[in-house]
């Protein structure tokens, strides 16, 4: 399946660079967010630490804030960022 | 009901006297207004940048309004939000809110603030003497969210 993912504010300076087309396996059943940062997190530990190290991040799917347990589904648009400051 | 994200400045009495403009049942205008503070956690801040994800931030702020429709009687509802570089003393954010009464206008105003806080999808990184910085959310401001949630 394939998905669109867009960074956001330090994850972005992070990564230098805002967003990606990915190809996923058909294979990984049941893609909750958890699953798609541990995929992630796998590619260096630049990855592991800005998704799963101390400081926070939050997902969202289609524009909805959601947690780790959420499903992600071909096509979707999923986004990671901190919790947000704005206000 | 209207929710606006851009980069330009804002005149707050002009929004506010649109808001009620043309109608003759609106006892109450509760609006706010947020502004650059010069001073964050002891440091001197000369300018924020305010980054958000397009698309997203305008549904939110529409659900956050329309949850503020549902549970207070209101007539009208507007928030604008700046983006991109501010200087100290700007204002970064109106939410302006009219109802009958004053109780139901505050609570909705109140309510559509500490939501927008926690769920809007917007990141402020300040510049100080030390260099850039990106802001941590506040626990502070969860707390606040959260006391609207039925206990």
């Amino acid at each position: 399946m394939k998905i669109k993912i867009f960074y956001f504010a330090r994850l972005k300076e992070t990564l230098k660079f805002s967003s990606e087309d990915l190809e996923l396996p058909d294979d990984l059943d049941g893609l909750s967010l958890l699953k798609l940062k541990a995929h992630l997190a796998n590619r260096s530990d630049v990855w592991r630490q800005m998704l799963m190290g101390k400081l926070k991040v939050r997902g969202a799917i289609n524009h909805a804030l959601v947690d780790d347990k959420a499903l992600i589904n071909d096509g979707d648009e999923v986004a990671f960022f901190p919790p947000v400051t704005g206000g | 009901m209207a929710v606006r994200i851009q980069t330009e400045d804002f005149n707050a009495g002009l929004e506010i006297s649109q808001l009620s403009a043309k109608r003759r049942d609106i006892g109450a205008l509760v609006s706010f207004v947020g502004l650059v503070r010069d001073l964050n956690d002891g440091d001197a801040v000369s300018q924020l940048t305010l980054e958000h994800y397009p698309g997203m931030t305008e549904k939110a702020l529409e659900a956050i309004v329309s949850q503020a429709q549902q549970r207070w009687d209101i007539v009208d509802a507007l928030i604008i939000h700046r983006v991109g570089v501010l200087q100290a003393t700007e204002q970064i954010v109106l939410v302006a809110v009219t109802s009958a009464h004053r109780g139901q206008a505050f609570l909705a105003c109140e309510f559509v603030m500490d939501s927008l806080k926690t769920e809007a999808p917007f990141w402020k990184k300040e510049r100080t003497a030390a260099g850039e910085r990106w802001l941590e959310a506040k626990a502070s401001d969860d707390e606040a969210r959260q006391r609207w949630n039925p206990s």
